[in-house]
């Protein structure tokens, strides 16, 4: 390079840095690398400090919910003696007869038992304000357990029999004793009966099973919320089934097959829009379009899945695109080459290799919207369903519904169940999350 | 003839109209006629005619960028996946236009293979590989004669001894000589007639570079084959025609011997000697 | 050294140059054997043929040349190969010349024969042809199989060559400047040895090239000469 193809140095000012010796620059950069180490610092706490903030207002709502629902996870119950008179209930071969069981007052039985722990209750009233200190469906629930036995035993035995939930609320110290009796639930002799349980030993905490085997019930303490979590899991099935092959088609349709051009870009963006429409939008199509010009049946998980999956459409499409798009168009080339059709080449080769980004797009989708509650309000699975569902067309509620409903329920028993539930379902977006990240380490290729 | 070319006229019959001359003439005729290509409005291809010998070695050298690598995929029609690629003039093999409207691609790629520059074979086990063209094109009737496509395959690629005990490992698992061979063998196992290979050892060192020129030396007793190369000096050792390209013009073809020893014109000197990048 | 390139094709080169060698090297010595054969018999006939025979070797070393060049441009030989195909450029040459002086031999005895028996002077080239024959015999050997140090000794046995043809220089010209009449056939003789001692040369040359060919770098000393200034002041 001769001296003339460099610029001319009197374009520059005489004390510039760039054309001084070396050290006095190096001297200039090392004063400037102080400002420059400070700023980074003071990024770095920045950050930090957001981290610090995030963190803390995780931890403050975590802890809210884990304070208010732990206590769910017990359940009060009294020890009552009941001899269940085996006549009445048997046929002719001594296994139970269902129709003398269905006609037997059980919650009777176990009112007149629970009255043997106070002899000296008499009179109407007191017996009906002792009776209210037990579960209403406790004859129930007794019923269940003797038929799913399958024999009556013989003489008086021990059952642990669930407590109502005003006792419930009393014995875990929700229910403050010191305010006047007229704004409690529990009044003063009902007060002196519980201490009298307690002396004796006749009540107790237990593990409250019914939570995660029951569906739901008026009565918080034969409440669970299985019911919902079946309804969200068909719901959740049905959705995977409609989106998944549709968007993965919709995306290797738009990637590799539309004809580039106005109408493919107008696709393109009202896809993206629509990951940005409000949930209750689709609650909204799903009433109109699919409960009342089809007719499906209401506030079943088949509809629920249909309107969750037009809401995680966009989600998987934009995931299996970007996958489709991180495959090496060498693959590609090589089944083209080979003859492949276009098809053959994105379905025997693309599409295995963007498999971990589409199932990971796929499970973040569906998360998402396992915790939706809008639409599924829409569509009506707001109903109060006491039964499992057994199918997809059976009436059934979501998880996040059923928070929703008790949490807006007078109980106080039903806000820390609400609580608990709401704490079921973090674990299962938890879980959810780590299976995505699970498999997406699994299946990744390195190139 | 391996077994698995008479399945090939087989399916034949079932082709359509315009493909039924190329499959049937034991002749394979290769002729450009007046090829241009256009990106848009930016032409990489200016009026390049010239026949292709068969069962011979043709080489296209030049500089970067001088349109061989596009010249060459005309003939399999890979240009067709590139948006706003526009080909002009006419490529006939056997009398039949390649650009016509009758022509299937899918089929066309059958008939004349690729070659890429970075060896790109599927990340499925070795023997998938090599079997997914015939099975594609339906050339096996039943497992027995897809394992013997390719062992066959391997065999003629010169892979077969080197992987014969490992067929269930990844093709990617292979060396980068290995895996190009692999890919080598992967196309011939679907018969074609041509082999079209873009800079096949650009990413290989010189002994494995060295073993795929003897594999194609060998080759060419089998199939026409189409290499383009940027180094000339692999041209002259492996290819008996070359073609020299420059900004898109085919400058000067003929026999490698003359180019290399007393090229006619002045610009392939340069370019051969070093004189020019 | 005989590692067979990856290359068949190079190897089939290369093997074609190493054939065209030994042939023109086989020619060159049965022409320059004939045609010290015919200095004694002098059968015109014979000599004649040999003459003719000259162009087979031209056209041999034309083709070397040509196959050579190709090597050099295609294949771009590195190491012992360029080496080979360097030696093998020289060595037609060489051999070509030794050819070539055959065939000026059997001119000049053709003509020797003309001049009738009595004018030739009675001297014994014999020695030196003989001496010079086996010269080119190990000279051919060498090509087929070289070796540094037998080609080594070739180069040494060029001096008694020199020796030879100074003594029969001497004999030469005194028979000339005896007898008048022996000068025609005599000069004659004259430049038969000089050939004969040029064909001594060049197999000397095939071994220097041959010991380029083993070693990488050429051999270092002066071919020891017999001092002719002295042999010629000794008239």
């Amino acid at each position: 390079m001769s001296k003339t193809d460099l610029p001319p140095s009197y374009l520059m000012p005489s004390d510039s840095l760039y054309l001084v010796d070396a050290n006095t620059r190096m001297a200039h950069i090392a004063r400037g690398l102080v400002k420059r180490r400070r700023a980074a610092r003071r990024l770095r706490y920045a950050g930090i400090g957001a981290i610090a903030t995030a963190l803390a207002f995780l931890c403050i709502l975590l802890g809210s919910i884990f304070s208010n629902g732990y206590t769910a996870l017990c359940q009060t119950e009294i020890l009552v003696k009941i001899e269940i008179p085996a006549a009445e209930l048997v046929d002719a071969t001594g296994a139970i007869d269902p129709k003398k069981s269905q006609a037997f007052n059980w919650s009777g039985l176990v009112k007149k038992s629970f009255r043997k722990i106070f002899p000296d209750v008499t009179g109407m009233m007191d017996k009906r304000s002792l009776g209210e200190l037990v579960s209403a469906n406790a004859g129930y629930d007794l019923r269940r357990q003797i038929e799913a036995a399958g024999i009556v035993p013989a003489g008086e035995m021990a059952y642990w029999i669930t407590a109502s939930d005003d006792v419930d609320m009393l014995v875990k110290g929700y229910m403050d004793r010191t305010i006047d009796e007229g704004a409690r639930r529990i009044k003063d002799h009902q007060l002196i009966w519980v201490d009298q349980l307690h002396e004796q030993g006749l009540i107790r905490l237990a593990f409250n099973s019914t939570f995660f085997t029951a569906a739901d019930s008026r009565e918080p303490e034969s409440a669970g919320i299985l019911g919902a979590v079946v309804g969200s899991a068909m719901a959740l099935i049905v959705t995977v089934l409609l989106a998944l092959p549709l968007a993965v088609m919709s995306a290797i349709y738009l990637e590799y097959f539309a004809p580039p051009g106005k109408l493919t870009d107008f696709i393109e963006v009202n896809i993206n829009n629509l990951a940005a429409v409000p949930s209750i939008v689709f609650g909204l199509l799903g009433l109109a379009v699919f409960l009342g010009f089809f007719g499906f049946p209401r506030s079943a998980p088949l509809v629920g899945g249909m309107v969750l999956a037009l809401m995680t459409l966009p989600t998987i499409i934009i995931a299996t695109r970007a996958s489709i798009r991180a495959v090496p168009s060498s693959i590609r080339d090589a089944a083209l080459g080979l003859g492949a059709s276009p098809m053959q080449a994105a379905i025997d080769h693309v599409l295995p290799l963007a498999m971990p980004g589409i199932l990971t797009g796929t499970i973040i989708g569906v998360a998402q919207a396992l915790g939706e509650t809008a639409p599924l309000i829409m569509i009506g699975m707001v109903a109060f369903v006491v039964d499992v569902p057994t199918s997809i067309t059976e009436p059934a509620t979501a998880l996040p519904v059923q928070i929703f409903m008790w949490s807006d329920s007078a109980e106080r028993a039903f806000y820390e169940r609400a609580s608990l539930a709401i704490m079921a379902l973090l674990a299962f977006l938890i879980s959810m999350n780590f299976l995505g990240v699970y498999l997406r380490r699994k299946l990744e290729r390195k190139w | 003839m391996v077994s698995f070319m008479m399945h090939d006229t087989n399916s034949a019959t079932q082709m359509k109209k315009g493909n039924d001359r190329m499959t049937n003439a034991a002749a394979n005729q290769i002729q450009a006629d007046d090829v241009s290509v256009f990106y848009g409005d930016k032409q990489a291809l200016f009026n390049v005619s010239l026949d292709i010998e068969q069962h011979a070695v043709t080489s296209l050298i030049g500089p970067s960028g001088c349109g061989k690598s596009t010249f060459l995929r005309c003939f399999n029609r890979m240009n067709d996946v590139i948006p706003q690629c526009r080909v002009t003039g006419s490529i006939r093999i056997d009398g039949t236009d390649l650009n016509g409207p009758d022509v299937d691609p899918v089929l066309l790629r059958a008939r004349v293979g690729m070659v890429f520059q970075k060896a790109n074979p599927f990340p499925k086990t070795i023997y998938e590989n090599v079997a997914y063209g015939p099975r594609i094109h339906g050339l096996a009737a039943n497992k027995d004669e897809l394992d013997f496509i390719v062992e066959d395959s391997l065999q003629k690629a010169g892979l077969w001894a080197e992987v014969k005990d490992r067929l269930q490992d990844q093709g990617t698992g292979l060396s980068g000589g290995q895996q190009q061979r692999l890919c080598i063998a992967r196309a011939i196992a679907v018969g074609p007639d041509v082999l079209l290979m873009d800079e096949p050892c650009s990413a290989l060192d010189p002994i494995a570079t060295a073993v795929i020129e003897e594999l194609i030396a060998q080759l060419q007793d089998r199939f026409t084959i189409l290499i383009v190369t940027h180094s000339m000096q692999q041209a002259a050792r492996v290819s008996k025609r070359t073609a020299y390209f420059h900004l898109g013009e085919l400058v000067e073809y003929g026999d490698t011997k003359t180019i290399f020893t007393n090229p006619a014109n002045q610009q392939t000197e340069a370019y051969i000697s070093g004189r020019i990048g | 050294m005989r590692n067979d390139h990856i290359s068949s094709s190079f190897n089939e080169d290369m093997a074609e140059l190493t054939q065209c060698l030994a042939e023109l090297g086989r020619l060159a010595q049965t022409q320059f054997a004939a045609s010290i054969d015919g200095i004694a018999t002098q059968d015109v006939a014979a000599l004649q043929a040999l003459i003719e025979k000259d162009r087979a070797l031209d056209e041999l070393e034309a083709q070397i040349h040509t196959k050579a060049f190709e090597v050099i441009a295609m294949r771009a030989p590195a190491a012992t190969d360029l080496r080979r195909v360097l030696v093998a450029l020289k060595l037609a040459t060489s051999l070509e010349r030794i050819g070539d002086f055959a065939k000026n031999i059997a001119a000049r005895t053709i003509r020797i024969s003309e001049m009738g028996n009595e004018r030739i002077p009675g001297v014994n080239i014999g020695r030196m042809a003989e001496l010079v024959n086996s010269l080119v015999l190990d000279a051919l050997v060498l090509i087929d199989t070289p070796d540094s140090q037998k080609a080594v000794q070739i180069w040494s046995r060029d001096v008694e060559v020199d020796h030879l043809y100074g003594t029969f220089n001497q004999e030469v010209l005194a028979s000339m400047s005896r007898n008048a009449d022996m000068v025609p056939t005599g000069s004659h003789l004259l430049f038969i040895a000089k050939n004969i001692e040029r064909v001594g040369d060049y197999a000397t040359s095939v071994a220097e090239q041959i010991y380029f060919l083993v070693e990488g770098v050429m051999l270092d000393d002066e071919r020891p000469k017999a001092d002719r200034e002295v042999t010629i002041n000794k008239i």
